[in-house]
């Protein structure tokens, strides 16, 4: 900057201050729109639109029970999440955990932690079972999710799920989620300006990663606290 | 032209070679006493060869020198590679923004090859229109270019309990930075006309995960895109080929890949990605849901476990990246000491907004321990706190939003460890 005219310097304070660097005009739409794309058909809406919610909007018709829910369960499931669902190796545990969510490790599970049934509907058929996504029937999504309930001592062994009575079971832990409150509890704290020069007098190392140990070399074994 | 050129070429080569065989003796007798560097030792093939034809490398790949710098996984982590996740190498990479082959991957059931052909987006919900968008109808939109990070919220989530991974690549790699092309999402909800009781939008994945997330109406019409170009090209397929959602500053979980259908809702849906998952779980078992925003964060990436110092004391460059899911990165300070003196690091490239910023701090090391830090500041006043600071306030069991302060314990012989300070 230094070598540049004053006139230069001055038409750059003018005109070239940071939001001139990057151009920024928004893209905008005609009135009424482009008239882009097509209709989307009743019949193409049904076949995308898979999704519950916790109201039960979404819910196809249907009904299954725990029984036929432990056998759907036995043949597509329980490989990976267990007889009892309580997970194989590191495949997700889904049942158990009921009061552990303030542990040192807590196990979270469909009946500790999930705040809503809807959830387990939606993501068994959306995306269970792994590798084969969307090929279960709504009556198998609903006795499977029966047994879920079940292994989670939620539902007794007799219980039948419908899209009739699902809004009814509500989950142990939905009153345990909350909105978002780090706008009050903690932006305010984390705006102080903070100490630049003799902050402390003493600073000691108090952790290692290499105690731990588990970094791997080229992407090998090893074991620790994991991301879920 | 072409062919006499190849015609050409191995003659000349093999002139060449003669040539070079013939004058070694005398050559290299000279060069050992004229130099001990063995990069003036004989006149490098480079030098002397011809290299690469311009057809070689249709689709260029980087120096074989470079092969080690690459995305790497931590196997443990998951239960299998498929849905799983792998780490950009920020060690190895400067400026701001992330080449493609090196943007870190989740999925959440493998990345899917999706034909563009048969690729769709619809729109459905409370919308006046529901519509259908093949990939041809998108290109006739009006684009915009933005540059913004993409964070995943369990980045550095491992190190809550303490440190546990030696490497910025593992402690901060769940992030990259990427100029995207896309769509304004607002132009494409108002094709499909938002009814008034539309207060909350679905994303929705074409791979096998169905991958969904709730986004409310306000952010979706703010500054959301719908892109197909980052960096200038089409979207990796890893990265979502050929329509990914961009939700700028907000969790990488919602920027949603293969994007199919947005629909349109007056609640929120509550899905997988949502409750199990991506909720912060605090000390006194109870969780915060839709923590979207990403708080400002930033590390140092050389020196680090992976890049120690080999140059022994003298001229150092420090070196690091920040950034906001809420703006700006005006500043950034650096310690050399664990956090008894900081000083103000310098800026260097672009600063915008809900992008990585660069910063550099130059110093001339006493070849003495240092204990390193770097701390955030964003442009609405926040300043990157303690992780102890942040334990304090949240336990050690919530997984995501980990945007402690990071600290290197760089040796007397330049290595580095991943530590936590008092
Ligand atoms: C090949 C192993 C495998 C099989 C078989 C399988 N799953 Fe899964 N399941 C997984 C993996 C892996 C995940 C986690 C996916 C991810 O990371 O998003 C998962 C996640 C889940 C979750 C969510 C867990 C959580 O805590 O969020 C549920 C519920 C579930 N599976 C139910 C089922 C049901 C029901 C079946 C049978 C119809 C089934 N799974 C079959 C591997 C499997």
């Amino acid at each position: 900057m230094s070598r540049f005219p004053d006139v230069l310097k001055a038409l750059a304070a003018a005109t070239l201050i940071a939001p001139a660097a990057f151009a920024q005009d928004a893209a905008e739409a005609p009135e009424g729109g482009f008239g882009l794309g097509r209709e989307a058909t009743t019949e193409e809406v049904a076949m995308w639109d898979i999704d519950i919610r916790p109201d039960g909007k979404g819910l196809p018709v249907g009904s299954g029970s725990v029984e036929l829910g432990e056998e759907i369960w036995s043949y597509n499931c329980a490989h990976c999440h267990g007889d009892f669902a309580e997970g194989i190796d590191r495949w997700p545990v889904l049942a158990g955990g009921e009061g552990t969510l303030s542990d040192d490790r807590p196990v979270k599970t469909i009946g500790s932690y999930w705040p809503y049934l809807s959830t387990v509907y939606d993501y068994v058929y959306r995306a269970m079972p792994f590798g084969y996504s969307q090929s279960l029937s709504p009556d198998d999504v609903y006795a499977i999710t029966a047994y879920l309930l079940y292994s989670n001592y939620i539902v007794e062994d007799d219980f039948v799920l419908s899209n009739e009575n699902f809004s009814e079971i509500a989950m142990p832990n939905e009153e345990n989620f909350f909105m978002d409150d780090r706008a009050e509890t903690e932006l305010p704290q984390f705006t102080a300006e903070p100490c630049m020069t003799d902050c402390k007098e003493q600073v000691e190392i108090t952790a290692h990663a290499t105690v731990l140990d588990v970094t791997p070399e080229d992407g090998g074994e090893g074991g620790g606290g994991g991301i879920d | 032209m072409n062919d006499i050129f190849k015609g050409m070429k191995p003659t000349r080569r093999s002139f060449l070679r003669g040539a070079a065989a013939a004058s070694v003796g005398a050559a290299a007798g000279g060069a050992a006493r004229a130099s001990s560097d063995p990069a003036f030792a004989e006149i490098q093939p480079w030098m002397q060869e011809l290299g690469d034809p311009v057809d070689a490398a249709p689709y260029g790949m980087p120096s074989e020198f470079e092969a080690h710098v690459q995305r790497k996984t931590v196997y443990w982590l998951t239960a299998d590679p498929i849905s799983s996740i792998n780490f950009t190498p920020l060690h190895e990479l400067d400026g701001i923004i992330t080449p493609n082959g090196l943007c870190f991957e989740r999925h959440h059931s493998g990345a899917a090859h999706v034909d563009p052909a048969l690729h769709r987006l619809m729109i459905n919900g409370l919308v006046d229109r529901e519509l259908v968008f093949t990939m041809e109808d998108l290109m006739r939109f009006p684009r915009e270019n933005h540059v913004y990070f993409l964070e995943c919220a369990a980045n550095s989530g491992m190190e809550w309990r303490g440190s546990q991974l030696n490497g910025c690549q593992f402690t901060h790699g769940m992030i990259h930075n990427v100029m995207y092309t896309g769509i304004p999402l607002r132009l494409l909800l108002a094709e499909a006309g938002i009814q008034t009781a539309g207060k909350w939008l679905l994303a929705e994945g074409a791979d096998a995960a169905g991958m969904t997330r709730s986004i409310p109406m306000e952010k979706a019409l703010d500054d959301c895109l719908v892109a197909f170009k980052m960096n200038g090209e089409a979207l990796r397929v890893e990265q979502g080929y050929p329509l990914r959602l961009v939700v700028p500053g907000w969790e990488g979980n919602m920027w949603v890949k293969w994007l199919r259908r947005l629909e349109v809702g007056d609640e929120p849906w509550h899905h997988r990605e949502e409750t199990s998952k991506y909720t912060d779980l605090l000390a006194d078992g109870k969780a915060r849901r839709f923590t979207w925003e990403m708080d400002a964060k930033s590390v140092i990436t050389n020196p680090s476990p992976q890049a120690p110092l080999t140059h022994g004391a003298g001229p150092t460059v420090l070196s690091g990246l920040a950034w906001s899911g809420r703006g700006t990165i005006p500043r950034v300070d650096v310690t050399l000491d664990g956090g008894k003196n900081w000083h103000q690091a310098r800026m260097s490239g672009p600063s915008l907004s809900k992008s990585m910023h660069r910063f550099y701090f130059e110093f001339d090391w006493n070849g003495q321990p240092l204990l390193l830090q770097s701390r955030a500041h964003d442009s609405t006043g926040y300043v990157q706190p303690t992780k102890n600071a942040l334990r304090e306030l949240r336990g050690t069991n919530s997984i995501y939003h980990n945007n402690g302060i990071q600290t290197w314990h760089v040796k007397k012989t330049g290595e580095a460890e991943n530590v936590e300070v008092s």
